[in-house]
């Protein structure tokens, strides 16, 4: 081709497949329970694993004596995963890999397995940082413009501490895996975000070629960040499997090991100075902030969220604690920012006695150029949208009985350029055509979208395109991380279904008398686009495709050049609404309003359930949620879903989603969505809280102690 | 933080609860504590202890109007016989403790957690599961209403969703949106598919009385 076709999305009011609120496309399968997860997967001969973990937070193993275990009647394979001599740094670690016909029999063996440790001293909590000592790694203080100058010039200063605990994934599938070892093959059905590079994180350690290492997943049981290459018993369920003669063996954490090793949010913690005038304008920002990410400690949200020009002064402390490493969750450090910030401006804003929406608006000179305007826009229609000129008030005006009411403002923003991606498009004689990407589907909606595109492209209806993703014998996708999924796969589709065509127009321009380049796909038809009463059926199209009987083209997006197909830069405002009962210190939510931008909308219907699913998330975390620690014995206390609570369906109140569909975002191309929404809503729920009782409650969760303490001025 | 040795587990752990354990020792009579069995366990009459086990028992099980024969041990769940020797893979396990609903079933009629019910004392019950609902490649109303109002993301907890709402219809097929909010309350998800289950569940029960078939 002379030319480089054109990719470009077909012109808003054009489509007609995308755009399209149309059902998912695996939805039949998982509303009648017949869709197959991994830890679904029952092949024949199957065997159970169980682990045996670590006790203790910090500890060294002296000795592991399995001999008992290995004598159990129907064990089949034990592998050591921890030997005498590791120095274990978290509760939970993997110290044996037991399999055995069932999986009771495997839990009997892991109880007789017995193993001697060292205790060494363990420091589990963090949110006293003065008790941290040598955990505790400062970054050093950054500054950026002159925050002296801009406190000189401040006619009010306000201060507070705000913070937001470890929070746990609780993905409901837990992670784990089925692994088949075939002699020089082995067949892995894992839970992840990631079918990709699965095999290759596996490869090195099996020694086994990854191109040996053959991987399977057709859908997973939540990820939020928590699921992309196999941990430790990734590698030991293979081997598992090896030494039980290849009988396949499944092994899921249980939940507690779950809630235990495989991550969680880090916490973030500061206090926070914020200087200004009268008028509402910002002039300087100064913050001191801790927390971690676990062992290996991290976690320095960037500060001031969004606003980064205003003055600032800065430092942050990485304390590193006896608990598994943290893993990325819907907007890793996004979350804990947005709390910290918009926490401080709204006391800020109360402080000087002004309406905290227009203390956002006043100051959004400090947000990045592009977005300033989308950022006045959202607040505007979310204050419209929450009714919060008749029901904002300001704080202590919120009522006489008990039970006050009260809203706040929080805000996100998110890159979601779309990742690398190959899609390989196949048309076929008899006019069938076949998608193939080696993508997955989190749950996110992306079988669907790609389904839409496709369909779109080649000018056919949904049910004409078939579909395959979850193994990496197909075209090399990449991790479904960081909202990275929606931009890639959908410009890679596109390129190839407008590649697939092509050829399609070529085989059968001569029967319609016409240049390929004058052809279209419309409505199951390619007919000439100056004459549309000279056309061919699909069918009939395809029937011309010359010997060989298919047509096999490849689509190729790169993040470095989305050539317009995919952007980045997702903003949103969110108000929460909530009621707070001073007696009991319960939150309740009322409504929820969530703004959000995310360029092109292939889908509204799964965008608004992504908007929807990440605001009742973060409503969870914002209400409920803390993992905690007891450092006298160095154990989690919660490692569950009974005292690891989690929202139900009665605890979320009303939600009202706006998706800021204007044609102007719609041109900045395909934004990922999973994460920039999930961003703000801890910050909103906080700030609503505080506008109805009157004082800040300074960390997440809105518990009635915690509540009760801010009543109650036991703030510490 | 002082550095002592320690063999195997402190002792106050060695005693630590553990449900399995607990169920093993009580024995059949453990199917007491499983969630929805609590009110009948207590009205009636305490008969003679059945002993079995520990080692495995052939037991048979009515499941979606199918009886099956299998061996298991006393102490497997009804949730594990299902999914680990039955292949009936729609009831999730999650929190595996009665918490979250992943595994709900209908057993004579009253949605159940399965994982708090023993394989052993679901014998001569009538279990239904996901599974049973509707032939493959049909719909049943209620898991037409999650698919039409996108009341499912990563799906995991929906099937646990579906029996709960069909449990729950049966008894109220005219609900309100409180009712709906108060009857699914025992489910949870983690995607954040709250407010399509409401509306499914209130349009599965108008599509019923329509002439969809709830059973």
């Amino acid at each position: 081709m002379a030319n480089t076709p054109d990719y470009s999305w077909p012109p808003m009011e054009a489509r007609k497949a995308m755009g399209q609120p149309i059902k998912r496309v695996d939805g039949p399968a998982k509303a009648s329970g017949r869709a197959r997860y991994s830890s679904d997967q029952n092949p024949p001969g199957l065997i159970f694993a169980v682990l045996k973990t670590c006790p203790y937070a910090h500890a060294r193993v002296t000795n592991v004596d399995t001999g008992e275990a290995e004598r159990t009647k129907g064990v089949l394979a034990v592998q050591v995963m921890s030997p005498a001599g590791t120095e274990i740094q978290w509760e939970g670690t993997e110290v044996v890999a037991v399999a055995a016909a069932t999986e009771d029999i495997a839990r009997d063996a892991a109880a007789k397995i017995k193993v001697a440790y060292e205790v060494l001293p363990h420091l589990v909590k963090e949110e006293d940082l003065a008790a941290a000592g040598s955990h505790a790694k400062a970054a050093g203080e950054r500054m950026q413009g002159d925050p002296d100058k801009g406190f000189q010039e401040a006619e009010a200063i306000s201060e507070g501490t705000y913070g937001i605990p470890m929070q746990s994934h609780v993905c409901l599938e837990t992670h784990g895996e089925v692994a088949h070892w075939q002699g020089d093959q082995l067949m892995v059905w894992p839970s992840t975000q990631d079918v990709t590079r699965y095999a290759g994180t596996l490869s090195p350690n099996l020694k086994m070629p990854t191109t040996s290492i053959k991987v399977n997943m057709q859908y997973v049981g939540g990820g939020f960040g928590s699921k992309f290459g196999p941990d430790a018993w990734g590698e030991a369920c293979a081997i598992l499997s090896q030494k039980a003669g290849g009988r396949p063996v499944k092994l899921f954490l249980d939940r507690k090991t779950d809630q235990l090793i495989a991550g969680f949010r880090p916490s973030a913690f500061a206090h926070i100075k914020i200087g200004g005038k009268k008028d509402g304008t910002m002039t300087a920002w100064e913050s001191k902030g801790w927390g971690t990410g676990g062992f290996p400690g991290g976690g320095s949200p960037p500060l001031p969220y969004i606003l980064s020009d205003l003055p600032n002064r800065q430092n942050f402390t990485s304390v590193s604690v006896n608990t598994a490493a943290s893993r990325a969750w819907r907007a890793p450090n996004n979350q804990q920012a947005s709390l910290l910030t918009c926490s401080a401006i709204e006391d800020f804003a109360a402080q000087i006695g002004m309406d905290p929406i227009e203390v956002f608006k006043k100051n959004l000179q400090y947000a990045p150029k592009a977005r300033q305007a989308t950022y006045a826009y959202q607040f505007d229609k979310a204050a419209e949208l929450a009714n919060w000129k008749a029901l904002w008030k300001p704080r202590g005006q919120n009522g006489a009985g008990p039970e006050k009411r009260g809203l706040g403002v929080g805000f996100n923003a998110w890159g979601g350029m779309g990742h690398n991606s190959n899609c390989k498009v196949s048309l076929y004689a008899d006019g069938s055509v076949q998608v193939d990407i080696g993508t997955q589907d989190l749950g996110t909606g992306t079988r669907t979208v790609i389904t839409q595109v496709a369909a779109e492209t080649l000018g056919l209806p949904m049910s004409a395109i078939k579909l395959s993703i979850g193994t990496n014998e197909l075209p090399p996708d990449a991790a479904s991380g960081g909202s990275t999924t929606v931009g890639g796969v959908s410009s890679s589709t596109r390129k190839a279904s407008v590649n697939a065509l092509a050829k399609l127009y070529e085989a059968a321009a001569p029967a319609l008398g016409a240049q390929p380049e004058e052809l279209e796909a419309v409505d199951g038809h390619i007919r000439v686009k100056s004459a549309p009463t000279k056309s061919l059926t699909w069918q009939a199209a395809c029937k011309k495709i010359p010997a060989g009987g298919v047509i096999s083209e490849m689509g190729v997006t790169e993040q470095r050049s989305p050539g317009g197909l995919m952007g980045a830069g997702a903003a949103g405002v969110q108000i929460a609404d909530v009621t707070v009962d001073i007696e009991t210190g319960v939150v309740k939510i009322n409504r929820y309003v969530a703004v959000q931008d995310c360029g092109l909308v292939i889908n509204p219907r799964l965008a608004e359930s992504q908007v929807l699913g990440a605001v009742i998330m973060g409503i969870s975390t914002a209400l409920y949620e803390q993992r905690v620690f007891d450092q006298q014995t160095g154990t989690m206390l919660n490692p569950d879903m009974e005292f690891y609570k989690l929202a139900g369906i009665d605890d979320v109140g009303e939600i009202v989603v706006h998706m800021d569909i204007r044609p102007e975002n719609d041109k900045r191309g395909v934004i990922g969505l999973g994460e920039p929404p999930a961003i703000g809503i801890c910050a909103a729920v906080s700030n609503a809280v505080a506008n109805a009782i009157g004082v800040r409650v300074p960390n997440i969760p809105m518990t009635p102690d915690h509540v009760l303490n801010a009543l109650e001025g036991r703030n510490g | 933080m002082s550095s002592n040795k320690h063999s195997e587990l402190p002792e106050e752990r060695k005693t630590g609860f553990s449900r399995r354990g607990f169920i093993r020792g009580v024995g059949i009579g453990g199917g007491a504590l499983g969630t929805g069995l609590l009110e009948r366990a207590a009205t009636a009459a305490p008969g003679q202890a059945n002993i079995v086990g520990p080692g495995p028992v052939p037991i048979t099980l009515d499941i979606n109007g199918k009886s099956v024969n299998l061996t298991v041990e006393p102490r497997v769940t009804l949730l594990d016989a299902m999914r680990d020797r039955l292949d009936l893979t729609g009831a999730k396990r999650v929190c595996d403790r009665g918490v979250c609903g992943s595994c709900t079933v209908i057993m004579n009629g009253k949605t159940v957690y399965a994982c708090n019910v023993l394989a052993i004392d679901a014998q001569g019950k009538k279990i239904e599961t996901i599974e049973g609902l509707a032939a493959p490649g049909q719909l049943h109303p209620v898991s037409a209403a999650f698919w039409e109002n996108d009341a499912q993301q990563c799906g995991y907890c929906t099937p646990g969703f579906v029996m709960a709402a069909k449990g729950f219809l049966d008894e109220n097929p005219n609900p309100t949106m409180e009712q709906v909010k108060h009857g699914l309350g025992g489910n949870l998800c983690r995607c954040g598919t709250y407010m399509g289950v409401r509306q499914a569940v209130l349009e599965a029960a108008k599509g019923i009385k329509q002439g969809g078939k709830n059973g």
